[in-house]
């Protein structure tokens, strides 16, 4: 069975402003709804799972990715073709542990905050790309990679880069994978 | 350039979200259509001035529609729109025969009720874009068939 013909990727491609704009009123619009950024943060995240969860589907459609053998090997897909894919940036990855199932996504420019100066007064706590990080870990919960993702540094936050933290939570279930080989 | 499987799952979820808030009745479905009509209003300014910051002013009401009707539809939903009427006293119907936001619905009757969920962010676009524009409107749209929608334009005279 052929694959079916890949689709020119300007196919897919919208003004990326319509989506910064549309996500900057979304955030507006949830400062007005809720009183603690903790709630905001809550929704965004909420809102980033749902969103990952189908997303996952479109990203598995459209690329040529076949399944992961290591954790290293997942975050650099994640970081080379999903955001460069759907955000047009490619975060640098580092790994934190000798385990190595804690990684940092490192974000030296961010398309979502691209026309926020700086968060609005009384919301210091609010993490305004959290939609991101509920996207990352509700695409990974679909392939069965249960993963915390957080924000470990924010450029909005006076951080010098914006830092996604990434925790996988369960080993790799390497003999069954060896199994199906 | 950004994916457009981003905008259409985060305008879907923010549909669903407003709406799941909200409990029934008349009242909570009007604030539910001003929220996601209000949203669309600011992100429609913040759009137009960056797609006008280069072209020439616009001669007249009838050239500002044009330009809604093929420039702005086409960098929003990537084609323009099918049809464009008026009475020239100040009404304007747009009419797009594959809405990019209702394909992913079926183009039978069986979603049709909650077809004009997905029209308010729209209904805001254009709103704020004209508004931006030096036109005030109101701005309303409605569904017979899927996916085929029209946006009717009501510009108030100052």
């Amino acid at each position: 069975m052929s694959r079916p013909a890949h689709k020119r990727p300007e196919y897919h491609k919208i003004n990326k402003d319509l989506f910064v704009l549309t996500y900057g009123a979304l955030v507006a619009q949830l400062c007005k709804d809720y009183e603690k950024d903790e709630d905001v943060n809550k929704y965004l995240d909420k809102m980033g799972y749902n969103i990952g969860t189908r997303l996952v589907e479109d990203f598995l459609a459209r690329s040529c990715v076949r399944r992961c053998h290591s954790y290293s090997e997942i975050i650099n897909i994640i970081a080379q073709v999903a955001f460069k894919m759907y955000l047009g940036i490619t975060p640098s990855v580092t790994c934190h542990n000798s385990s190595r199932n804690e990684f940092s996504l490192i974000l030296h420019k961010n398309p979502l905050a691209e026309f926020v100066e700086e968060l609005p007064a009384g919301r210091s706590a609010l993490c305004y790309c959290n939609l991101l990080c509920g996207i990352i870990r509700g695409a990974l919960e679909m392939v069965h990679l249960a993963a915390n993702v957080t924000f470990l540094q924010d450029r909005l936050k006076g951080d010098s880069v914006t830092e996604i933290g990434i925790t996988f939570l369960k080993k790799l279930d390497e003999k069954k994978y060896r199994r199906k080989k | 350039m950004a994916d457009e499987a981003l905008f259409l799952l985060l305008h879907n979820e923010m549909v669903s979200g407003v709406y799941k808030s909200a409990e029934q009745g008349e009242v909570e479905n009007g604030r539910c259509v001003t929220k996601l009509e209000s949203m669309g209003f600011r992100v429609g300014q913040g759009l137009i001035e960056r797609f006008t910051k280069d072209t020439a002013r616009f001669k007249d009401e009838l050239d500002i529609m044009k330009f809604i009707c093929k420039d702005f539809w086409t960098t929003v939903f990537k084609k323009q729109i099918d049809n464009l009427r008026t009475n020239h006293q100040g009404i304007y119907v747009l009419q797009d025969n594959k809405f990019r936001l209702l394909i992913q619905l079926s183009a039978g009757k069986q979603y049709l009720e909650h077809a004009s969920k997905y029209l308010a962010f729209t209904c805001g676009l254009i709103r704020g874009g004209l508004s931006n524009l030096g036109i005030k409107s109101i701005v309303t749209a409605e569904v017979s068939s899927m996916p085929a929608c029209k946006f009717q334009v009501m510009i108030q005279k100052l």
